[in-house]
């Protein structure tokens, strides 16, 4: 069971301007396995819609948005 | 002496060199200050000229000049690669020589490197026109494309300038349309994201003359692969894209003397946006495409950017507390055809206002990048500039002032 508060990787794009945040993550996905958690921390609101759509396409799976002081906590899992 | 240092000898290196020349003249023929510009190419290359050159417009001669006939006689200027920078003992050390060079403050000026080969098949595969090469080879081969699909794929983001692929792709379709081949010319563009442009109203605008023009979009396409026999592009969202010309904007790396002197991950130096001085050591700062920031991989960027730094460094110089800062101010011409052009202004956070392209705003930008040659250099070599760059840059001036009226 996919635990997203226990991500296997976490991806640092806070402060990164869009799409600084959503290409991060792609540059990172390309690399990693089936089953892997990733959490992405963002300041970008754009983020909270833009990575949910390329996921979407790109065929990977949303988790979890969580809303923290200063930034999201986007959770997924790549498949 | 207070030695201030500069490497990289691109737009931003040599406008810095000769800003910093004019702000401490007085220190440097008082022996107080040097300036030094080190570079490792002799010549002065300006890269918005290439846009032109797939189209006939310009060739890359006109990209180049010899830097020593750019740069203020105060500069000391020297011909040679870093190889090193240790910023706890503020020295630097070169490709071939023993002897390193002390700085007291020091300047990374040394750009974006194209890096083609991060994916496989696409320097076989594709075009580009980001290089003196890539740009004459581009040349030859839209000269003989007569049918078939032509695809602009964006590959690597950030690089730079962010605008000219939107800018070719409109302009080539005028191309073949004024050649009477665009009946026969598929053309597709694509970008990783889920829109045109990073910027949203560029991306607007874009998208509206795309679909005026019938060119056809991909978005959130992000190039895996490219399949240079097959002609095929595949990307990691698990589309194919059939091409028979394709012209890619590769990725883009910054410098290995950052990481290895520990400024900043994948070769861009980590500074603060408003200061530019470097996070992880005192006395370095970065300008433009080095330079990681939210802000445009552009020439105007580091014009602005140069200022900034050449206040801030003549300051120190002095013994004073430095008070400029760069807030983001970008400024892009934006071909919209071969003969119409739109521009654009804005700061961190802001998002332009795109106006409506027109032919006096086209030549406004082919003024602009003639008269570059007069902004980069400037005092005393500026009496050495020809007459007729000097008469090209009054009758831009003019231009410029009836645009203003009339785009205000």
């Amino acid at each position: 069971m996919t635990d997203a508060h226990n991500p296997d990787v976490t991806i640092d794009s806070r402060d990164a301007s869009c799409p600084g945040p959503l290409m991060d993550l792609i540059g990172k996905v390309k690399g990693l396995g089936s089953g892997t958690v990733v959490e992405l921390q963002t300041t970008e609101r754009n983020s909270t819609t833009d990575v949910p759509e390329w996921l979407e396409k790109a065929g990977h799976d949303l988790v979890e948005i969580e809303e923290r002081d200063e930034y999201w906590s986007i959770f997924l899992e790549v498949n | 002496m207070h030695r201030i240092a500069i490497v990289g000898g691109g737009t931003g290196g040599t406008v810095l060199a000769n800003r910093l020349a004019s702000e401490l003249q007085t220190e440097i023929e008082t022996d107080e200050v040097e300036v030094r510009l080190i570079t490792a190419d002799p010549n002065h290359v300006y890269k918005p000229t290439f846009l032109y050159v797939p189209f006939g417009k310009k060739t890359v001669d006109d990209a180049k000049r010899p830097i020593e006939e750019l740069v203020d006689r105060r500069v000391t200027l020297m011909t040679d690669e870093v190889i090193g920078v240790d910023t706890d003992q503020n020295r630097l050390s070169f490709a071939d020589r023993t002897t390193s060079l002390h700085y007291d403050q020091l300047v990374l000026a040394t750009g974006a490197t194209l890096e083609p080969e991060a994916v496989p098949g696409l320097a076989e595969g594709g075009h580009h026109f980001y290089g003196l090469a890539g740009a004459e080879r581009l040349r030859d081969e839209l000269a003989d494309f007569t049918e078939g699909h032509l695809v602009l794929s964006v590959v690597g983001v950030p690089h730079m300038c962010p605008a000219a692929p939107v800018e070719f792709t409109l302009m080539v379709d005028a191309w073949l349309r004024e050649r009477d081949r665009r009946e026969d010319v598929e053309i597709t563009y694509t970008y990783p994201i889920n829109r045109v442009h990073g910027l949203e109203s560029v991306a607007d605008w874009a998208t509206d003359l795309f679909e005026k023009r019938d060119i056809g979009l991909e978005t959130f396409f992000n190039v895996d692969e490219v399949d240079p026999d097959a002609e095929v592009i595949e990307t990691v969202e698990g589309t194919e894209l059939e091409y028979d010309l394709l012209v890619a904007i590769p990725s883009h790396r910054g410098s290995d003397l950052v990481t290895d002197a520990g400024l900043g991950e994948d070769g861009w130096v980590d500074v603060d946006r408003h200061t530019l001085e470097a996070t992880a050591a005192k006395s370095v700062y970065a300008i433009g495409d080095v330079a990681d920031v939210p802000a445009s991989k552009a020439g105007s960027v580091v014009h602005y950017e140069a200022g900034v730094v050449a206040d801030r460094i003549a300051s120190r110089a002095r013994g004073e507390t430095p008070t400029a800062t760069y807030d983001g101010k970008t400024v892009c011409f934006l071909e919209a055809g071969m003969d119409e052009a739109t521009f654009i202004e804005f700061e961190y956070g802001e998002e332009p206002y795109v106006r409506e392209p027109s032919n006096p705003l086209h030549w406004a930008k082919l003024g602009y990048n003639e008269s570059y040659w007069l902004t980069a250099s400037f005092g005393p070599k500026l009496a050495e500039v020809s007459n007729s760059d000097i008469a090209f840059a009054s009758g831009l001036m003019a231009i410029l002032g009836i645009v203003s009226v009339v785009y205000r």
